[in-house]
């Protein structure tokens, strides 16, 4: 049974100057249980129009979205969203912040205090739970954001390039945990990067999307997520095949942008 | 038209040459403030061993975040303020060789060539007695009146005045029969020149009289502005005795009650007007004309109104203050409603929070900072307008002290007034910064 189907999703913004965008165009994925699927584009392909319709705050002007068999409407906390960055409340702690989605549901006070600080230990964020999240650093903050979601329990994860705003250490480090926890939990994930290693290297499955209109260009299965789990990740970059892939995606993607330069100098 | 523009610059061209009569002070100002920084420079090397490899950082020319302020430079800066005041007021408070030079004071004379109708001559001396300040003034001496047609003449001029002196009150020909001063301690003279005599300046009027103007110096008649002293003890006068039937607390308790209340009031109907103008696009299209139509018109503009209406009670002045708050608090609410990153509220939804939930947890935390932003604002505002308010009209409050005294022309206390209002605004403004680091730390750290 496929958990996550999107349908054939088609998304089109109208400008107040009476032209419009066609963002997506007939964009379909079927998504198992259990999945981590990278997305990857050149910008301005409709990646985060994609999520953003997926989690619910946009309506997709054809095509449907089914989660468990129903179909998506809006928001809910069965799809968790993780931001790139600036998406904590600065106004709580971290304890708060990640026992968020459970005081919105009234889980009482000692077993949400339990799951919260079991999953800070998790993200290894065990010393820091009474800080302000303002006083943590970027990456610390995402941790706090991965644990905010988990903590709800959402059957999809969704991550809006989640470590785009890192630096290199610590999102190969990040990169580590968001295995870990795939592995752990066993959520269904959609992942959107502009890294092509990170897509690789993260992605068990891969959509490269193409833009105007976005559509899905290429798609791959993919080994190194399931090598990665639990082992060195500068490793698995040195397998032949990762070379190959990379450098596959990454003409890919040139060629795209180019083609964009192209388009955009011949109208101008 | 033309002549609108002709008066404006006429205007223009006044006070220019006034800021031109002011460049020496401000240059003088401005050499006080560098003599300071090189004494300072001069201690600081004393007080550190020189082999400080820290001195040798000179790279911090062009780095704001290096610029601090310097706490001994705010110190000397206040101390000067009142030592230039009681050294141009002659103050008790300030060495006496300080003292910038007063008025001419002591006794001078200077003679005067009367030339008759036949062409004649004779002249006679003036006696000029210049009383310091302080001292009482005494009737003009009795002075010989010597020989000739040409009578001497006796005078006293008060300090920081000038006099007229009908020197031919007790000649034998006058004016009137043709009679003209020619010159002034031999020095010819004309209707309307003027002769210097050592202690000040003779001027001859259109009229043919003479004028007589000791050197002013640079000194400040206590009318205009009174020696520190003055104002200290006006000060306790008013501290113990209080002002116009109203003790002095009463009538600071006064403005600061009307500021608070005029405030709460502005700030409980702005807030939720802020909120629901960022969150409903009909409240927004509703609101949006008139907030942004009373914002620029400043509340001063409205007392006359305000007063009509409401008359010069405490009505009057708690409905202008809350009017002065009102927008401000709007604004500031709306604005705070309005900057909620996206993703925040996105976050929520997808964490199962409710619209309630939201604006609870959400966005009104979000909004803090802005409002606590616009009632710092909205509270300086407040507290200039209910000063002019109770210039206007008031039996009670520290503006309406100013009004009163300056009507008496008791300098002193309009500047002791004006010291309160300094003092309060800031201690208001300090107290609002207090409770915004206490209520809204993560501000600016989003």
């Amino acid at each position: 049974m496929s958990d996550l189907v999107i349908d054939k999703l088609s998304m089109r913004f109208d400008l107040p100057n009476g032209s419009s965008v066609q963002a997506l165009k007939d964009v379909s994925i079927n998504l198992k249980k259990g999945e981590l699927l990278s997305v990857l584009g050149p910008s301005g392909c409709g990646k985060t129009t994609l999520l953003n319709i997926v989690a619910g705050f946009l309506a997709p002007t054809e095509g449907t979205i089914n989660l468990n068999n129903s179909v998506v409407t809006g928001p809910s906390p069965e799809r968790g969203m993780v931001f790139q960055q600036g998406a904590l409340f600065e106004w709580m702690n971290v304890r708060e912040n990640v026992g968020f989605g459970p005081s919105m549901k009234g889980m009482p006070k000692a077993e949400k205090r339990e799951k919260v600080d079991h999953l800070l230990d998790v993200v290894g964020l065990g010393d820091f739970k009474e800080k302000a999240v303002y006083e943590l650093s970027g990456g610390m903050q995402q941790r706090v954001a991965l644990a905010r979601c988990l903590c709800n329990e959402p059957d999809v994860i969704l991550m809006d390039e989640p470590l785009g705003a890192l630096d290199a250490l610590t999102r190969e480090k990040m990169q580590g945990l968001v295995l870990k926890l795939w592995k752990e939990t066993g959520k269904t994930i959609i992942l959107i990067t502009h890294s092509v290693e990170e897509a690789l290297l993260l992605g068990e499955r891969l959509i490269v999307m193409a833009p105007r209109p976005g559509r899905i260009h290429k798609e791959y299965n993919l080994p190194f997520a399931e090598m990665g789990v639990g082992a060195d990740l500068r490793q698995v970059k040195k397998h032949p095949d990762f070379g190959t892939t990379r450098d596959e995606i990454l003409a890919m993607i040139w060629d795209m942008e180019e083609e964009i330069m192209g388009r955009t100098e011949a109208a101008s | 038209m033309s002549e609108l523009f002709a008066k404006l610059g006429e205007e223009t061209w006044t006070v220019l040459s006034g800021v031109l009569f002011a460049i020496p002070y401000l240059a003088g100002y401005i050499a006080l403030i560098l003599v300071a920084l090189l004494i300072w420079n001069g201690v600081k090397r004393l007080l550190t061993p020189k082999k400080d490899y820290s001195s040798l950082k000179t790279v911090t020319f062009g780095d704001e975040s290096a610029v601090a302020s310097n706490t001994v430079a705010s110190v000397v800066s206040v101390v000067a303020i009142f030592v230039l005041w009681g050294m141009f007021t002659a103050s008790n408070w300030v060495p006496g060789f300080l003292h910038v030079p007063g008025p001419h004071a002591g006794e001078g004379e200077f003679t005067y060539t009367l030339t008759a109708e036949d062409g004649s001559t004779d002249d006679a001396t003036v006696s000029v007695l210049m009383p310091g300040q302080g001292e009482e003034i005494p009737d003009a001496p009795e002075v010989e009146l010597g020989d000739g047609f040409a009578k001497n003449d006796s005078i006293v001029v008060e300090p920081f005045r000038s006099e007229l002196l009908l020197f031919d009150g007790n000649d034998e020909t006058t004016r009137r029969d043709g009679a003209e001063v020619t010159a002034i301690n031999g020095e010819s003279i004309e209707r309307g020149g003027s002769v210097s005599v050592g202690f000040g300046t003779v001027v001859m009027t259109d009229r043919g009289t003479l004028n007589v103007t000791p050197n002013q110096g640079l000194q400040m008649e206590a009318l205009y502005l009174p020696p520190p002293e003055a104002v200290w003890q006006t000060a306790k006068d008013i501290w113990n005795d209080g002002f116009r039937n109203f003790s002095f607390a009463e009538h600071l308790g006064f403005s600061i009650f009307r500021v608070i209340v005029g405030f709460l009031l502005g700030a409980i109907v702005g807030i939720p007007l802020g909120y629901a103008m960022g969150l409903s696009d009909w409240f927004r299209g509703w609101f949006d004309p008139i907030v942004e139509f009373m914002r620029p018109v400043p509340p001063l503009a409205l007392i006359p109104l305000v007063i009509l209406w409401f008359g010069i009670g405490e009505e009057g002045k708690i409905v202008l203050l809350f009017l002065a708050s009102l927008w401000i608090m709007a604004i500031g609410a709306r604005s705070g409603v309005s900057g909620v990153r996206i993703s925040k509220v996105h976050a929520a939804y997808s964490l199962g929070a409710s619209k309630w939930q939201i604006m609870r947890h959400v966005i009104i935390p979000n909004s803090l900072p802005e409002i606590f932003t616009a009632a710092r604002v909205a509270m300086g505002v407040a507290w200039g307008t209910v000063v002019a308010a109770e210039l206007v009209a008031a039996s009670q409050g520290v503006g309406m002290m100013i009004m009163v005294a300056s009507k008496f022309q008791a300098t002193a206390i309009v500047i002791f007034g004006i010291i309160v209002i300094g003092i309060v605004g800031f201690a208001i403004d300090m107290l609002v910064r207090m409770l915004e680091r206490w209520m809204v730390p993560w501000k600016g750290k989003g």
